[in-house]
């Protein structure tokens, strides 16, 4: 991906950074089969089925057969009702998840906003922190570079010394900004947000969102999951509608929004 | 507002457009060379995973991290009580042998044990972590791997404690420690792999592990010794007991270890074995992980 414009085929064109192509994800669930919880229940399914593919096991259709191809550039809103697979395309395009059919390809390694799942509450705010920072793959050295930047952007020290607490000791949104602050340390090629960011107090909803407006300058592509209409018309300027795994509507902003507006009946 | 393939239809097909932006495959399984690269660039991360882990273990209990070293302390007076004492496994040891041998026995065996039982739950127990960011996924097992040396390395101040009690002093010998914990680590790194990606597969296997590392335990010697206690035995079964991997790593650490345990203990070719196992687990554990690499997210 060093210099795309030399083998860019025709001039003018649009550089895509993100191609998905008939994307299908399955989520196999155990112990989510139909009928009664017991283990009696459990081991007469069993009997019963004796072998295949479904003991016990219930496979979810998250993701059917999603086609797009997303530009440098581009700002792109994923909108959709709960459950309609949002997250999982994300996962899926950011190579988390495997597709059971179809491909996705990318220019460089898309990632997530988020590295809640890297931290524990059991350690100290500090230690949160550079293990955060690892974890997204920073160097030890880029960690202690950004450390002071990160604790101050989150204001965690703002009210006495807590960055050297327990997490657990937190309160939610004390802990929601330290996340935060870890996850937007980091620049990143193509960038995924999913929902929920914008948290903590007035204040740090202010910085918060400044700082994904400077996230989003740096990055190639943003993929936005949101499900407050204002964020995705001020940030996006594509979107993509999905219903129940499927792609319903892509298109302009105000376009897309409008119908799933009529649609939900707002 | 229907179209379900929107965008593309004039466009050429999607394969071909990656091909020609040099688009590559999200989420493809990278060759095993440029693999181990990754994974060697994440070092830092699997290291402070497995110390934060080990940490936040005891970081509520008012002792704080007493317990690494108490813990330990306890299981080895639990075994003494009841072996030594109660059930007089000691047959044909010396008194002053059997202490030392018995919780080498029971050290060495849970380092591998608590490796084997983490390591199912390496995948499915961390899969937040799997779906939200990139990292090589062998650091899980690894840093599990690393947890359990960390916590060996506690329980051997205890060792050599009791060692010094009951009358083996350092000696030349004790310079072996190291080969047979870096032999055995790596050992206990490969089967790890391996129960990892088993258990990704399979989580029941949490229900299972205790039960076939018990047995092996028992069939391992850790509370008696082998040659001892199959007397009379077909040589065959005496043989194979003593050549198995955990059974070799309790030996080598007793003779590294305790004045009263002599060569004579040790069955033909030890090293040779020691070193073949670790080898064996070790490669093939890691190139059986890699191989599901991709497959790691859908849990």
């Amino acid at each position: 991906m060093a210099d795309i414009s030399l083998d860019k085929p025709e001039a003018g064109d649009r550089i895509p950074t993100v191609i998905a192509d008939d994307v299908h994800i399955v989520y196999r669930v155990n112990g989510g089969s139909r009928g009664k919880g017991s283990a009696t229940a459990a081991l007469s399914r069993i009997m019963r089925r004796g072998g295949g593919e479904s003991r016990g096991v219930r496979k979810v259709h998250a993701v059917r057969g999603v086609t797009f191809t997303a530009y440098r550039g581009e700002a792109i809103g994923l909108i959709g009702s709960n459950g309609s697979g949002k997250s999982t395309l994300l996962r899926a395009i950011a190579g988390l998840l495997p597709a059971e059919k179809g491909r996705v390809y990318t220019d460089g390694q898309p990632s997530l906003l988020g590295v809640n799942a890297a931290l524990m509450n059991d350690l100290t705010g500090e230690r949160n922190v550079i293990l955060g920072g690892l974890a997204m793959g920073m160097s030890r050295e880029e960690v202690k570079e950004r450390y002071q930047e990160i604790v101050d952007f989150s204001g965690i020290n703002e009210k006495g010394d807590f960055i050297t607490l327990p997490m657990r000791t937190y309160s939610s949104g004390m802990a929601a900004r330290l996340r935060f602050s870890i996850a937007a340390a980091k620049n990143h090629d193509v960038l995924m947000i999913d929902e929920a960011l914008a948290t903590g107090d007035q204040k740090f909803r202010v910085r918060s969102e400044e700082r994904i407006r400077e996230l989003r300058k740096e990055a190639g592509t943003v993929f936005l999951v949101s499900h407050s209409n204002k964020s995705i018309r001020d940030t996006c300027d594509r979107v993509l509608w999905l219903e129940k795994g499927e792609l319903l509507m892509d298109g302009p902003t105000e376009e897309v929004l409008r119908a799933y507006e009529k649609e939900s009946g707002k | 507002m229907t179209g379900a393939t929107p965008s593309l239809g004039d466009g050429p097909v999607p394969a071909e457009l990656a091909a020609r932006y040099g688009l590559s495959v999200s989420g493809a399984r990278p060759g095993l060379a440029t693999y181990t690269r990754l994974l060697w660039g994440r070092r830092h991360f699997i290291v402070a995973f497995s110390t934060a882990k080990l940490t936040a273990q005891y970081s509520q209990a008012k002792l704080g991290q007493v317990w690494q070293v108490a813990t330990p302390l306890l299981n080895a007076c639990v075994y003494y009580l009841v072996f030594g004492i109660l059930l007089g496994t000691r047959r044909g040891i010396p008194h002053d042998v059997f202490v030392p041998f018995l919780v080498t026995g029971v050290f060495i065996f849970t380092f591998t044990q608590s490796s084997v039982t983490a390591g199912v739950r390496a995948i499915s127990g961390n899969l937040g972590l799997v779906r939200a960011l990139h990292f090589p996924r062998a650091a899980l097992p690894v840093s599990i791997a690393i947890q359990q040396l960390q916590q060996l390395l506690y329980s051997m101040v205890i060792l050599v404690a009791t060692a010094l009690v009951f009358g083996s002093y350092p000696s030349p010998r004790w310079v072996l420690v190291v080969p047979v914990l870096a032999i055995q680590f790596t050992f206990n790194v490969g089967i790890t792999m391996v129960m990892a990606r088993l258990g990704s597969k399979t989580p029941d296997l949490a229900q299972l592990t205790p039960f076939v590392m018990r047995t092996w335990m028992y069939a391992s010697g850790v509370m008696y010794s082998i040659p001892v206690m199959l007397q009379g035995k077909p040589d065959w079964i005496k043989i194979a007991l003593q050549h198995n991997p955990l059974a070799i790593y309790m030996d080598l650490m007793r003779y590294a270890l305790i004045r009263g345990y002599g060569a004579e203990n040790l069955p033909a070719h030890v090293w040779l074995f020691a070193l073949a196992w670790a080898l064996l687990l070790g490669v093939a554990g890691y190139i059986y992980f890699w191989k599901a690499e991709e497959q790691y997210g859908r849990g």
